[in-house]
Formats: C-alpha cells, sequence, structure tokens
C-alpha cells in the first residue's frame, strides 16, 4: 500500500508566512506539519501542527549551516513525503534536506521578487522538484522556471 | 488608529521619522512598529517588534496602514480591505539589500486600497489628504489564493 501523503510547508515569518497561509486550501488531506520562525504564528493562525526554525539567510555561512543541520533533523523526524515553501533560507534549506531523503519538493518564490529572483530562490532550481516563479515574465529569464499562478 | 510597519528585519528610519514629525503636527492615534533602530520617536507610540497576534490584531483595527513594501503588510491590508499607504525601502539609502521593494511597490500600486509615495514629501501629503471618515471602504480579498492557481498546486503535490 503507498505511504499516506504527508506535507511540510515552510516559511519564514513576515511576508513568506504570509504567502504561504494563502495556498492553505492546496494542503487538504495532506496532513500538513508547518513549519516558521516565529512561535507566535501558530496561535495567530491556529495552527496544532507547528515546528520551529531558527531563521537565516544567504549571506550568514555559519548560521546557514545551523539551520541546515536544525532541518534535517526535523526532516528526519517528521518524514514529509512532499514539501512546499514560499522562502526563504530556511525553507531552502528544509528542501534540500527533504530531497535528499526522498520527498517531493516545490519552490514557490515568493511575490516579492518581480524583478529577479531572491539567492535563495536562484539556488532552489537544484533542490526542488518545481521551481516556480510568481511572474511569469521571469520564466524567459530562468531556465526551468515554471509559472503557475500567484497567491495574489 | 493608524498603524505603522516596518517589518522585523531591517529599521525604516527614513518612514519613521517622517510619520513621527506628521504627528507632532496632528491629533491623530499612532501606533509604529519601527524595528531594529537605535532611533526614539517623540510623537508616537512605538515597539521595536511585536507578535504576530498583536500585529494582527492592529491591523483589524487600523483606519489606515503606512508600511514599507513588504508582502506581508501589503497581503494583510489588502484581505482585510484597509487603505494602505506604501513607502519602499531604497538600495541607496542603505534601507536594503538590492531595490525589489522599489518594484514590487510598482506592481501593487494599482490595488485600489493601495498608495504608493515616492519619498517622505508625498507620504506627508498622502497623509494630509488621508480622512477616515470620508474613507471608501474597499472590499475585503479572500483570505485564499485563486482556485486556478490552487488547483495547479494540488495536481503538483499529487
Amino acid at each position: 500500500m503507498a505511504r499516506q501523503r504527508k506535507l511540510m510547508a515552510v516559511a519564514s515569518e513576515g511576508g513568506h508566512w504570509i504567502q504561504l497561509m494563502r495556498l492553505r486550501p492546496a494542503f487538504e488531506g495532506m496532513n500538513p506539519v508547518y513549519v516558521s520562525t516565529n512561535a507566535g504564528l501558530a496561535k495567530a493562525f491556529s495552527l496544532s501542527n507547528f515546528r520551529l526554525l531558527p531563521d537565516a539567510n544567504m549571506d550568514k555561512k555559519a548560521k546557514l549551516v545551523w539551520v541546515l543541520l536544525k532541518a534535517f533533523l526535523l526532516v528526519l523526524k517528521e518524514r514529509p513525503t512532499h514539501i512546499i515553501s514560499t522562502g526563504a533560507a530556511p525553507g531552502f534549506a528544509v528542501l534540500l534536506c527533504g530531497r535528499l531523503l526522498g520527498a517531493k519538493t516545490i519552490w514557490v518564490d515568493s511575490i516579492a521578487n518581480a524583478d529577479e529572483l531572491s539567492a535563495a530562490g536562484a539556488k532552489a532550481k537544484y533542490v526542488a522538484h518545481h521551481w516556480l516563479t510568481q511572474w511569469e515574465h521571469l520564466t524567459e529569464k530562468y531556465d526551468g522556471l515554471e509559472y503557475r499562478g500567484r497567491v495574489i | 488608529m493608524i498603524f505603522v510597519t516596518v517589518g522585523t528585519q531591517l529599521p525604516f528610519d527614513r518612514l519613521i521619522t517622517a510619520v513621527d514629525e506628521w504627528c507632532a503636527e496632528s491629533n491623530v492615534d499612532v501606533f509604529a512598529q519601527v524595528g531594529p533602530t537605535d532611533k526614539t520617536f517623540s510623537h508616537l507610540n512605538s515597539e521595536a517588534f511585536i507578535s504576530p497576534d498583536k500585529a494582527d490584531e492592529l491591523m483589524r483595527n487600523a483606519d489606515l496602514i503606512v508600511a514599507h513594501a513588504g508582502m506581508g503588510t501589503i497581503i494583510t491590508a489588502t484581505q482585510y480591505g484597509k487603505p494602505l499607504i506604501v513607502m519602499a525601502r531604497e538600495f541607496k539609502f542603505g534601507e536594503h539589500r538590492n531595490d525589489h521593494q522599489v518594484a514590487t511597490a510598482a506592481r501593487f500600486k494599482d490595488f485600489p486600497n493601495i498608495t504608493v509615495v515616492a519619498d517622505e514629501q508625498a507620504l506627508v501629503q498622502a497623509l494630509n489628504a488621508f480622512d477616515a471618515s470620508a474613507q471608501a471602504s474597499f472590499s475585503a480579498a479572500s483570505e485564499f489564493a485563486s482556485d486556478a492557481f490552487i488547483n495547479e498546486l494540488k495536481s503538483l503535490l499529487q
């Protein structure tokens, strides 16, 4: 029998998180576990299945390594079958670890990146099965980048 | 009440200072979330950071929101049908790592609830022009993305 689908949905606090929340209807029936960088979000959005990761950005390598380690332990414990992230660096870290552990991965680059992808968004090409932008014109600039719609 | 917010990552003193100076001459209740800054502001109530549920409460109760061009604020204000004045962070002033907020502001300037201002002078003009009692109410946007996009993601998550 096929393993039941289990989704890990990841975003840093702020705009990344608000975008992820607008995608919730897509997660129905997938037993989602939400991951972010501010514990207060679980209460603000009434989420019982919530995990915390430290924040980092792609410039600070030492902190990024720490986040990668925490992300790896988290994915190892939860064993999601699918992972989706709207950014930023912690989402990239979870996608990378999930990919290594066999999950299907989706990156939805932030709608804030209308002219070019973010640092994490550009690197997500190598770890995401589906690499999405929310700006159709950017698909001409990046090989392999897909447009499927936007959060608002 | 006017709620001012610049997000959690970086200070945006150019925006807060302009609102603070405007407050000195107007009799309006303003609360500002000012981020990690060393500056103090004497004419408005402020905190560096606030919890997500406090931020949500302030957004819901505000007559007007003033903010940087951060997507969290733009989306939430639009979901609640709130008027929003946006001033983008600019790279040349050291306010962000690049000029993506200028691009974001340009992309959202046609939303009916959003007024994009280019600088502090335009911000003060927009604040002076705002009249809460005469404010047309904007219809609240859906809490979720379009069905079309949701269905695309559902198919990718099979």
